[in-house]
């Protein structure tokens, strides 16, 4: 079925809305005809990834709409920038790249987005409820809207974002249709430890392993504990849409479209099953260590040198941060390590209200937000980083030249307090 | 030499003309965290190809990977002349054709971007170069 306008796109197409809206409608009927959408339809809020400075052409797409005069008609979130507006001071790269940087974040702000500054909107008071159709952009946060909140979002890229924003509508296809949320393909975890099943460091370790083997298809995870906790679910999605280009999955008896295993399919049979060994996990951990390249034996006895600890990708919860508080209690981060937590301001202002802010700088730890660790220069010149997201492993040795240990939030504290390496290996033995 | 079989049809997503050499992706790609715009290198090191040129290519992928980050990318690296010279895919990916389309908006420099069957796909794998027109056909010469 071709693309039906309905009268008002058409205006806003041909120009009778302005130049800003022509050109927001353009890119989204552009988009609709490559996804095959019969019609648009209305959107309620959108999250634009555009505003992260990637070079002069976001720029100059930001310039085109707001020299136009474009606002946002919905309420619209903003994802992280390229540096911390609140403590400009930490970055270390390019002042020239800085201020075109911080152009943009401008551009947006002047277009009525909300300076949230954070990729985890879905941890603001405000978010989107079951079944509400959204634009949000920046694959974490798509996938955390479809999966745990049960809103529907396509996987929308930079500058559709703020497309929608402005215009109010999306293509009616995707994971905006009933049709297509139905999961793919079966993920059956067998053999694995309670310990592990209980432990934060399995999900970002799962999730990368769903992404990497799912194709384009939805995941459905069987064999995970009933009920688990939206901090468990994010690491998962985040890392599944890290090694793959998941924009939804089911985690039976705990994402609300799967209360069973036949809900999550839809009534349908599963393509195709892939069973999730104890192996597989430790295989697929090892692969986001990219130290153990030139690591040596044990990592007990590891003489990999760790300079910096990269937590909250993303960005950490307020529930996150009080596990970190809990396990540094009165610890101290050893000398010569950075420890770094990268939040959105939000969380910040509720953590600061706790006391646990100052708890956490007291004890060494350096609390980054509005961007975060791997997409801006921030570690000073380091050996080896480690960090508890599978998305930083992944992305942190492109972006930022680092090599990188993948380890449990336990074992970051761990390794900072004690100034080496150390990792339960442990509870990742068979069951 | 050309390949004789009948030259392929594809479903275009981005119209536009580009004849380069081709360069299968062992994996996805997200060009995000995946490729630096300045150089036209693969710079995700779990990438098989991590390190080669994609720039001036007919680049083929089956799929898009990761980051919603990846239009952005891709625009900027059309902006620098180090992007692909064609993408072909397996399955559409509306984060790779948004980078094309706002590129062409913004520049006028059209990277065209279309969808094969897999044994077009295929033939690629054989092919040195390959040659797309306006709707979508290739010419492969092996």
């Amino acid at each position: 079925m071709p693309l039906v306008l309905d009268d008002s796109d058409q205006a806003a197409l041909d120009g009778d809305r302005g130049p800003a809206w022509q050109l927001a409608m353009r890119v989204i009927v552009r988009i609709a005809e490559a996804v095959e959408a019969d019609h648009l339809l209305d959107i309620s809020a959108a999250h634009i990834d555009s505003c992260l400075y990637h070079g002069r052409s976001g720029l100059d797409f930001a310039d085109r709409l707001a020299d136009a005069g474009a606002t946002v008609t919905v309420p619209t979130t903003l994802n992280v920038a390229s540096f911390d507006l609140r403590h400009p001071d930490l970055y270390r790269g390019d002042p020239q790249t800085a201020a075109l940087a911080r152009r943009l974040t401008e551009r947006y702000e002047e277009m009525g987005c909300r300076p949230t500054w954070t990729c985890a909107p879905y941890q603001l008071e405000e978010r989107p409820e079951f079944g509400q159709h959204i634009a949000w952009a920046e694959s974490n946060a798509i996938v955390f809207a479809n999966s745990v909140l049960g809103a529907r979002t396509g996987r929308y890229g930079d500058f559709i974002d703020i497309c929608a924003a402005i215009t109010g509508r999306a293509p009616a296809a995707g994971l905006h249709l009933d049709d297509n949320r139905q999961g793919g393909v079966l993920f059956r975890l067998e053999g694995v430890a309670d310990r592990l099943l209980d432990n934060d460091g399995l999900y970002p370790v799962l999730g990368h392993l769903v992404g990497a083997a799912t194709g384009t298809r939805s995941p459905v995870i069987e064999g995970l504990p009933g009920g688990l906790s939206e901090d468990r679910l994010k690491a998962l999605g985040a890392a599944a849409a890290s090694s793959g280009s998941v924009a939804m999955f089911h985690a039976v008896g705990s994402t609300p479209e799967a209360p069973t295993l036949a809900d999550a399919f839809g009534g349908r049979t599963p393509g195709e099953t892939i069973v999730v060994r104890p192996d597989d996990l430790r295989s697929t951990r090892d692969r986001l260590t990219t130290a153990m390249g030139r690591d040596i034996g044990p990592i007990e006895r590891s003489s990999v040198d760790i300079g910096a600890i990269c937590v909250g990708t993303p960005h950490y919860s307020v529930g996150e941060f009080g596990r970190l508080v809990e396990l540094i209690a009165t610890s101290r981060v050893a000398a010569g390590v950075q420890f770094f937590a990268s939040t959105g301001r939000d969380v910040l202002m509720e953590i600061e209200l706790r006391g646990w802010a100052e708890h956490l700088r007291e004890s060494g730890v350096t609390i980054v937000t509005d961007t975060c660790t791997y997409i801006t220069p921030i570690l000073a010149k380091v050996d080896a980083a480690m960090t508890d997201s599978a998305k930083w492993a992944y992305y942190a040795p492109g972006n930022i030249g680092v090599e990188v240990v993948l380890g449990s939030v336990e074992d970051c504290v761990a390794t900072a307090v004690a100034g080496h390496l150390v990792r339960d290996e442990s509870m990742w033995a068979d069951a | 030499m050309p390949d004789n079989a009948p030259v392929p049809e594809s479903r275009v997503l981005v119209a536009g003309e580009a004849t380069g050499p081709v360069m299968v992706l062992d994996e996805p790609l997200s060009f995000w965290g995946g490729l630096d715009a300045e150089t036209g290198l693969i710079i995700d090191r779990h990438h098989p190809q991590a390190e080669k040129s994609v720039t001036g290519t007919v680049l083929a992928m089956s799929t898009g990977r990761g980051s919603s980050s990846a239009s952005s990318v891709l625009a900027e690296a059309i902006r620098l002349r180090t992007a692909p010279a064609a993408i072909v895919l397996l399955e559409p990916d509306e984060i790779i054709v948004l980078g094309a389309v706002v590129a062409e908006e913004l520049y006028g420099i059209s990277v065209p971007v279309v969808v094969v069957d897999e044994t077009t796909f295929a033939r690629l794998r054989s092919a040195r170069s390959a040659e797309i027109d306006t709707a979508g056909r290739l010419a492969l010469t092996n």
